[in-house]
């Protein structure tokens, strides 16, 4: 088959058509799961919505869910767009949440926005250190980040962990986990702000996070394609020698995408810590760091792509949990795997049908020019 | 012995609107060591591609042995007994010699028999042929000389009786060289018969005993060695084609705004490609540096804007040292002093083609005002100077917001052109300004280049064209091996003596 002239592509045909192409296949190969555990999958789909959609409490869920992914995913897509595989969000959202805590805990004698927003900082500061050292090995040794990454993922739990057990656990408890935060530092929950407009839910771990999420597709939107700093970590990341050419450093801007990848990936510590636990508990970075790479894969690296794919990957945490809780031949593992098939479609067979699709509809539109 | 072993007729190709080859004609004979001679770009690769399957024709038959073959792929050439060195070796680096050379052919799932007998067949050709390899060495522990000899022990030992060499000398050193043409001259007196691609008629006189000349995609000379000499082919070679000599007001050199001093440079592997250079441009003058590619000429263009690093040398900029090897200025603040630098590959080096034309035509200049302001790009200035100079140099399509690797090459060149003349640099070096660009296009950019010129920024102008060079440059240096070798005012400046000492002839 010839290939297809990029030019002529509609937009909406590479960036809507195609991955709605690839996630039906998707969720049918999945659906085929599912009937081969005992299972019907028309009663898993609809469990699946009802559980993401038809209460209040599941839909807050699917947001919260959403949050930590559009987190993760805007985190691996700045490294992306400087050709930087940055496989540590789930590291460096640990040492983000790290940050929270310290900042929190220690500062607690400010007034609390003052707090939050110290808090914040933390969060990026630390995720953005953790991110640090891999940026500068492989900025000045060539180390490779894929690598050195999944080491320092391990090296944080590990390091959290130490921590965990030995110098900042609660003491009047028996579990890994530190001593809770002040009441009052807890972010605002959705549970809260349905209070005020006279609406009774049960707890939710939905908070404002979800506002910071959206705050941080804004800023990573307007700092890829509108800033002086994405354009040149761009320009490295698709032609280095070009960059070189043109008087912009490839180690300067391996360094800074890194470490604001890493500052990215801090913030679920926020959602963490902040909204949901109100202190460190051992491993709440839960696989969202490694989930957030398939949410940019999805989302093509680009904010109004993750926003979405963090929606899909929150239905699918949420729903599938009730599935989970309702069908007792599907287990939560199953879901994983459902994950791993849409993480199949959508990255690794991204192209599958995509010359077929495109020429399709390039077609399509010569003749309409044409009659 | 005089019986043809291969055959070409009315080969034809095109590449798009490029003519590669017009109707070659060729004949090799058994047992000969053939040279195959002409400019870059004349056609002799894209020729010897199709010969090895790489290409295939649009036209025209090709004899092996009398017999016509169709050649589809390398496979076909290798059943046929075709086998090619290409300039860049087709080695896996971290495999030893015999592994490289039994890839593909090992004829068994667990080494043993075959394995055996494949080390004892190489041995024997590496005796027959003075080949002196060791088959458990590492590739990436042999010099590449070395690693050339294993491709040659490759081909023959998948029985190649035509052995074609395309440029071989090219990253050799003199002693390998000679040792080269040692197992070359061996090869022949076995009865293989081999086709030497070069540009150095120094080579084709030493080694060849028939020559082909091709020039600009066509065949316009075989003749045997010994009835020719190089001054001779030099001519064939360049063509006594009219030159398009350009409009060109009178030179009014001014101040020496450029000077480089006993420059050295080394390539990334460590090799010395620029050695002891000296240059001087005064301002409102183009200096032409003509010299076949490979000579250092593209380390000696990254070194002057501050991509490479000086090994040893020292460079001015308006009687102002901007670089030793101690101290440089890096790309950037050499633009901020007024130098400008239009690179030789515009794809690997002048554009990021996955940008948006925009977006390339402030590249390097994305930090100055008003592209940009406290680190925030301004969009709205960006595009309408973007649209201001797509009009101006007549980039097509004017669309800002078009991808660039949709622009034809020549639009290219022209975002590149536009975004450093528009500067107004007060020197400018330019690489290959006109590689692969369309007839219109070179006018266009020609009359630039003059226009800079007579608004008095200093030029450097490199390119393997000589017809360029000698129709824009007031004044020509010849680069060959690294060192200049040769500086002529450009009056009476006939392309025969420069293509003499383009060849390292004189």
């Amino acid at each position: 088959m010839a290939p297809v002239d990029k030019s002529k592509v509609p937009w909406w045909v590479s960036n809507l058509i195609v991955p709605l192409v690839n996630l039906t296949l998707a969720l049918l190969v999945s659906g085929l799961f599912i009937f081969i555990a005992g299972e019907n999958p028309y009663e898993a789909v609809r469990l699946i919505i009802y559980g993401s959609f038809g209460y209040i409490e599941g839909f807050a869920y699917t947001l919260y869910y959403t949050t930590n992914f559009v987190f993760t995913g805007l985190a691996f897509a700045v490294a992306f767009h400087c050709r930087l595989f940055n496989i540590g969000g789930e590291g460096q959202a640990y040492i983000g949440g790290l940050g929270v805590f310290l900042v929190a805990i220690n500062f607690s004698f400010l007034p609390v926005p003052i707090v939050w927003l110290l808090s914040i900082a933390g969060a990026v500061v630390f995720g953005a250190a953790w991110a640090f050292i891999p940026a500068y090995l492989q900025a000045t040794r060539g180390s490779h980040v894929v690598i050195t990454t999944i080491m320092f993922n391990f090296i944080a739990a590990s390091l959290m962990v130490f921590l965990l057990v030995d110098v900042i656990r609660d003491t009047a408890q028996m579990g890994p986990h530190t001593v809770a935060l002040p009441k009052e530092q807890w972010f605002p929950s959705f549970k809260d702000f349905a209070g005020l407009f006279g609406v009774k839910i049960r707890y939710s771990p939905l908070n404002i996070s979800f506002l910071l999420a959206i705050l941080a597709s804004v800023f990573v939107w307007f700092l890829v394609w509108k800033t002086r700093w994405g354009y040149e970590m761009r320009a490295v990341g698709h032609n280095t020698q070009a960059a070189i050419y043109a008087g912009i450093s490839p180690y300067k801007n391996i360094i800074i995408a890194m470490c604001i990848s890493g500052g990215l990936a801090g913030l679920l510590g926020v959602n963490e810590i902040l909204g949901v636990h109100h202190k460190i508990v051992a491993g709440f970075p839960a696989g969202y760091g490694f989930t957030g790479i398939a949410v940019a894969l999805m989302g093509r690296n680009h904010p109004i792509g993750i926003f979405p794919a963090a929606f899909l990957f929150g239905i699918l945490y949420q729903g599938g949990s009730e599935v989970t809780f309702d069908m007792p031949n599907i287990t939560r593992y199953m879901f994983v795997a459902v994950q791993g098939v849409i993480i199949l479609f959508s990255g690794a067979l991204e192209n599958l049908f995509r010359p077929q699709i495109e020429s399709f509809f390039v077609n399509r539109l010569n003749m309409k020019a044409s009659a | 012995m005089v019986s043809p072993i291969l055959e070409l007729t009315n080969i034809n190709k095109s590449f798009g609107h490029v003519h590669a080859n017009k109707n070659i004609n060729l004949t090799i004979n058994k047992g000969t060591i053939h040279g195959i001679i002409g400019e870059n770009g004349a056609g002799k690769s894209t020729l010897m591609s199709i010969v090895f399957g790489l290409y295939q024709a649009n036209s025209g038959t090709i004899k092996v042995n009398g017999k016509e073959i169709n050649l589809r792929s390398p496979k076909d050439s290798i059943i046929n007994g075709i086998g090619m060195v290409h300039q860049h070796f087709m080695l896996v680096e971290n495999f030893t010699v015999l592994e490289n050379i039994i890839l593909g052919f090992e004829g068994e799932l667990v080494f043993g028999k075959n394995l055996e007998k494949a080390k004892k067949d190489l041995k024997d050709l590496c005796d027959t042929y003075k080949l002196n390899i060791d088959l458990n060495s590492t590739i990436s522990d042999l010099s590449v000389g070395f690693r050339q000899r294993v491709e040659i022990l490759k081909s023959l030992y998948r029985g190649a009786e035509i052995l074609i060499l395309d440029e071989p000398t090219g990253v050799l050193t003199p002693q390998e060289v000679d040792e080269l043409f040692k197992i070359l001259r061996s090869l022949k007196e076995e009865g293989k018969t081999i086709v030497l691609i070069t540009h150095k008629l120094i080579e084709i006189m030493d080694l060849t005993s028939e020559v082909s000349v091709m020039r600009q995609g066509e065949m316009v000379g075989h003749t045997k060695t010994e009835n020719t000499n190089k001054e001779q082919l030099a001519e064939m070679m360049v063509g006594r084609s009219v030159l398009l000599r350009l409009d060109k007001s009178e030179v009014k050199a001014g101040e020496v705004s450029f000077k480089v001093k006993n420059l050295t440079v080394k390539d990334d592997l460590d090799v010395t490609r620029v050695k002891n250079v000296d240059l001087e441009i005064r301002s409102g003058e183009i200096l032409g540096l003509a010299g076949v590619t490979g000579n250092g000429q593209t380390e000696l263009l990254e070194a002057l804007s501050g991509i490479r690093k000086v090994e040893s040398g020292e460079i001015y900029l308006e009687g102002k040292k901007v670089s030793d090897s101690q101290n440089f200025l890096d790309p950037r603040e050499l633009k901020d002093k007024g130098l400008a630098h239009v690179p030789e590959d515009r794809q690997r080096m002048g554009l990021v083609t996955d940008f948006k034309a925009y977006e390339n035509l402030i590249f390097g200049y994305h930090d100055q005002q008003p592209f940009s302001k406290s680190s925030v790009l301004n969009h709205r200035d960006i595009i309408s100077h973007s649209k201001k100079i797509m009009e101006e140099y007549d980039v097509r399509p004017q669309s800002p917001n078009l991808i660039t690797s949709n622009f034809s090459g020549g639009n290219q060149q022209k975002i590149i052109l536009s975004r450093e003349l528009n500067e107004n640099p007060k020197v400018l070096l330019v690489g290959q300004p006109t590689r692969g660009v369309d007839i219109g296009a070179i006018e266009f950019i020609h009359q630039r280049l003059i226009d800079m010129r007579d608004r008095g920024a200093a030029i450097l102008l490199v390119s393997v064209e000589l017809d360029e060079v000698l129709s824009l440059s007031d004044r020509i240096v010849v680069m060959f091996d690294g060192k200049i070798v040769g500086e002529k005012d450009n009056i009476n400046v006939t392309d025969r003596e420069l293509g003499l000492l383009m060849a390292g002839v004189v």
